[in-house]
């Protein structure tokens, strides 16, 4: 799996994602600049990771979607090319139209880094074939805007569609208002765009990869995807 | 001769060509004594400037000698005090002295690591002022070349009813998240307390740990005659002028007034600025680096020269500026945030300046070294400052203040202090208290897991991350216990340097060294500067004993409101290294069945207890005492004990004592304990704060092995009782449920924070 990571000013979890990515596929990603304007030859996978992107002074992700390197982020998702956006990557990806609906304020208007539990809502997909469906994984949130909305036809296809893939519950599975950390509306943690290649993400898969350090529910994802391009070759 | 590539300057060059200005009349200012004290400075300190420059000093030059000779930048009050503390061993490559202290831990590579004080701003603007202080720590680390890699922090505030406090700690927590969320590093412990003594003053204590290459450490002493001097990072403005010389004043009923004085951070431009050093570091483009941090440009610059025995001087008109007409004052005395000064090798200029373009960030020329040994500052054409550099920095007054040591204050034994309710109400009480309840609506608000080292999160007795992709690891601690150093500042300063100590060795991690930051009131006072001596007195004793030297510091004085100060506050910040961060000892039960000792020597000691304060009401009574060889022996038998891995749960006592502690180890786990009848009064028993001591569970097989082996190694131990159930049973008392526990240690702080509890 060629992967490459997008890095804007103010991104500061591109060396956990880097670290992940390499530790589960076993290939370094390429790491490439905002002024950049063509993404490396061959890239599999374009990962926007985490961060305060231009410091997120304005609408978080706003001007990242407006940086040069988005243009190649958006003809490689076109073209049908896998894309994942964790945390602000998911804000940027919003912001950049490639997905629907927007982060706004977590309820408790604080910023939350803790630990959450999410069900996984389908296996069938190059994200999500390394759980089962159903499972309920651990990985650490660490947002302020994480309470993810959108207007309710466009709620009403998410769910239709099957393009929620995460969602904030109980450790058990079950929905429970007091485990949806930060709000949104019907628990969404991830969702995907129309075609299924684009995901958005608020949680930090790329903390929880290693036994050493706590658990490794993170793994799927990446392993998944790592299978996927593994059968695709 | 000097000039600068950024377009900010060039067009405000342009503009003032364009409007041709008559030259500045700067008449030479009246330097009265209103003015001189209104600098923070004495009449004596005045007759010293005059006695060194041998005339009137500019306006400039006042200030300058005012941001040079407060308390914050001088120390002149402390200084033949620090001079005592221990900071050598052979792990230290760098001690107090430098922008932070540097340790060697193996493989190559150094831990960078300081703690500093954000007091004065933080009360005025609790957001900012707790931003910047975290800005201010993680620059002074990255500056030796290090990437940080975590944060702690020593939070103290008033009283929970004092109508300021919600409002200081939400705005403190939300400025310490905001600053270090968006720089990108893990704040991963700490600690907060409340009392009313810091109901006008609250502290702010941020600490850095940064790593580096051992053999890539960069410092501010300049070098070489006629090289560039680099201004990098963010413009300057009027923010933070006299930010020092308000830090160093008490405040009063005008405080609000001083809002102006309080920078603005900006994490942003930090994050830019560290990738951007540590690029042009890699680069071997550097020869000195200072960062901006208090009394700005004027400090930097004089501590690169003074510290190089060279001369400098600066043109102020090549000086990026955020708003235009700034006087020559005000550009040398803004402490505009996320600065720096640097010395490039001229032949790298280009490169280094190639690097600053790519993250965006200013970058000029603003001077350079001579071999005068003067500080010269130019302003449109004009000399503003030439002074002798040297003198600036080294002939600062020092002063040998008057200090009394408080009488000792009269033990309290068990019979001076009845029990007034049952134990496990006491329990109940103590783990809800304001001291003692769970921290998690403040750590929450903290990255703790970026960067995807954190071994151990928030909550534990340190903090374990690992170093790069491990094994090593580092422990990280931040303690201090004041109520003891009000009552005894020797002993209280002894047991907060004992307690990090503690806290290191509590996860299994050999301490190595610790930065100090000592908090106090107005040392014009004997009293104060009594307790200043004797706590610096009792971490000398201690650093000595533990083989745990002082690498860095800091000294907050005149944290006083209308003649009330704190309570002393010496924070004391511990690193210290495990080899194997996978053998790390966390301190939630483990499994049922186990066996729980004590170790360390219990007398049952009440005096300055959280017991004897939240359940008795009274603040009264000598604070335990640290018996520093015990110290030293109990904790090393318990690291040897968790290395070998026999140690399954280990947990320090300390606030609260001994039945908090394992309440603590039971609600960490879910897992209860049965405990047996205490060998004295069940209160001094459970309660007493008896210093050097630590819980831990081992196999109930092996209990009785390891007790003969800690009489062995002259260490005290005994078994309390076994690991199991769902509550902490104690005899002749009702089992108290750990959900119970749990609900009463979680409650309070988000109850409070809500407004819900007084």
């Amino acid at each position: 799996m060629k992967s490459t990571v997008v890095v804007f000013p103010g991104i500061n979890r591109e060396r956990d994602m880097a670290r992940a990515l390499t530790l589960i596929s076993g290939q370094a990603p390429a790491m490439v600049w905002h002024a950049d304007t063509v993404l490396p030859a061959g890239t599999d996978l374009v990962v926007v990771p985490g961060g305060f992107s231009y410091g997120d002074y304005l609408r978080c992700g706003a001007i990242a979607a407006r940086a040069p390197i988005m243009d190649a982020v958006r003809s490689h998702a076109g073209r049908g090319g896998l894309v994942l956006g964790v945390c602000n990557g998911f804000q940027i990806l919003c912001e950049a139209g490639l997905l629907p609906g927007l982060l706004m304020r977590n309820t408790a208007l604080k910023f939350i880094c803790r630990d959450v539990y999410l069900r996984v809502e389908r296996s069938d997909t190059p994200f999500t074939r390394g759980y089962n469906a159903g499972q309920v994984i651990r990985v650490p949130v660490a947002h302020g805007e994480g309470n993810y909305i959108a207007d309710q036809g466009t709620i009403a296809r998410l769910e239709g569609e099957g393009r929620v893939l995460f969602r904030y519950t109980a450790p058990d599975g079950a929905l429970d208002p007091s485990w949806n950390v930060n709000g949104a509306i019907n628990a969404i943690a991830g969702v995907l765009n129309e075609n299924g290649n684009v995901l958005g993400l608020m949680p930090h898969p790329e903390n929880h990869v290693e036994a050493a350090l706590g658990t490794t529910d993170g793994r799927g994802l990446f392993a998944g995807l790592a299978d996927h391009f593994k059968q695709a070759a | 001769m000097a000039r600068t590539t950024t377009k900010h300057s060039a067009r405000a060059r342009k503009a003032r060509t364009a409007h041709k200005p008559k030259p500045r009349q700067s008449k030479p200012a009246k330097i009265s004594p209103a003015l001189i004290a209104a600098h923070g400075l004495t009449a004596e300190e005045y007759q010293r400037i005059l006695a060194l420059i041998g005339r009137e000093p500019s306006i400039t030059e006042l200030g300058i000698f005012s941001a040079m000779w407060n308390e914050h930048c001088s120390y002149k009050s402390s200084k033949i005090h620090l001079r005592t503390l221990p900071t050598k061993a052979p792990w230290v490559i760098q001690g107090p002295g430098e922008n932070a202290g540097v340790i060697d831990i193996g493989d190559g590579l150094a831990v960078v690591f300081k703690m500093e004080s954000h007091n004065h701003p933080s009360y005025i603007e609790p957001y900012q002022g707790a931003a910047t202080g975290v800005g201010g720590i993680l620059r002074d680390v990255f500056t030796m070349g290090a990437r940080p890699i975590a944060c702690l922090n020593a939070l103290s505030f008033g009283a929970p009813i004092h109508p300021q406090t919600r409002h200081l700690l939400a705005g403190v927590v939300a400025g310490i998240g905001g600053y270090g969320n968006s720089f990108g590093v893990p704040t991963v412990g700490g600690c907060v307390r409340f009392h009313t003594r810091y109901d006008g003053n609250c502290l702010v204590n941020a600490m850095a740990v940064g790593l580096a290459r051992n053999n890539r450490i960069f410092y501010a002493a300049a070098s070489g005659v006629d090289m560039p001097i680099v201004y990098l990072g963010s413009k300057t403005g009027r923010d933070g002028i006299h930010g020092a010389t308000m830090a160093s004043a008490e405040f009063g009923e005008a405080t609000e007034e001083k809002r102006p004085t309080v920078q603005v951070g900006d994490p942003f431009a930090e994050k830019l600025l560290l990738e951007a050093c540590l690029e042009i570091m890699a680069k071997e483009c550097v020869i000195a680096i200072q960062d901006m941090g208090a009394a700005g440009l004027t400090c930097s610059a004089v501590e690169m020269g003074a510290k190089g025995g060279l001369g400098v001087t600066l043109d102020l008109d090549a000086v990026p500026c955020r708003e235009s007409g700034m006087s020559a004052y005000e550009m040398m005395l803004s402490e505009s945030q996320e600065r720096m000064l640097m010395v490039l090798k001229p032949e790298k200029e280009h490169e280094a300046e190639a690097i600053f373009r790519k993250w965006g960030l200013d970058f000029a020329v603003v001077g350079k070294t001579t071999p005068t040994k003067r500080f010269i500052v130019r302003h449109r054409g004009k000399v503003m400052v030439d002074l002798p550099i040297k003198e600036l920095g080294d002939e600062a007054p020092v002063y040998d203040r008057p200090h009394t040591e408080a009488p000792p204050k009269p033990v309290l034994t068990t019979a001076d202090v009845a029990p007034p309710v049952a134990t496990a109400d006491a329990l109940l009480r103590l783990i809800g208290a304001p001291d003692l309840c769970s921290r998690r609506w403040v750590w929450e608000q903290y990255d703790h897991v970026i960067l995807g080292n954190t071994v151990q999160r928030p909550g534990g007795d340190a903090a374990v991350v690992r170093v790069d992709d491990g094994p090593k690891a580092l422990a990280l601690t931040t303690d201090v216990t004041p109520r003891y150093c009000e009552a005894d500042p020797f002993e209280g300063g002894k047991q907060a340097v004992a307690e990090a100590w503690r806290n290191l060795t509590a996860v299994g991690a050999r301490p190595l060294a610790l930065t100090d930051n000592l908090n106090f009131g107005n040392p014009e006072r004997p009293e104060i500067m009594g307790q200043l001596v004797g706590a610096i007195h009792g971490i000398a004793d201690a650093c000595e004993a533990l083989e745990f030297p002082v690498v860095s510091g800091n000294v907050s004085l005149y944290n006083e409101t209308n003649g009330r100060a704190i309570l002393p506050t010496p924070t004391i910040g511990g690193v210290g290294l495990i080899d194997d961060f996978t053998k790390s000892a966390t301190l939630a039960f483990k499994r049922e069945s186990e066996a729980i000792l004590l170790i360390g020597d219990t007398a049952g000691w009440l005096g300055q207890s959280l017991y004897l304060r939240e359940i008795c009401e009274r603040e009264e009574g000598a604070p335990p005492p640290v018996d520093l060889a015990a110290e030293r022996k109990n904790g090393d038998f318990v690291r040897a004990l968790i290395a070998e891995g026999i140690a399954s749960a280990v947990h320090d006592v300390s606030d609260g004592g001994l039945l908090p502690a394992i309440a603590e180890m039971a609600m960490a786990s879910g897992i209860g304990a049965e405990l047996d009848h205490p060998p004295m009064a069940a209160h001094a028993f459970w309660f007493g704060e008896d210093q050097g001591r630590y819980v831990l569970t081992v196999e109930a097989g092996v209990a009785e092995t390891v007790i003969a082996r800690a009489r062995g190694a002259d260490v005290p131990a005994r078994q309390l009782g076994l690991t199991g159930g769902d509550a902490l049973t104690l005899e002749g008392e009702r089992p108290i449920l750990v959900a119970k526990l749990r609900e009463r240690f979680e409650g309070w702080l988000p109850a409070y924070m809500a407004g819900q509890t007084p």
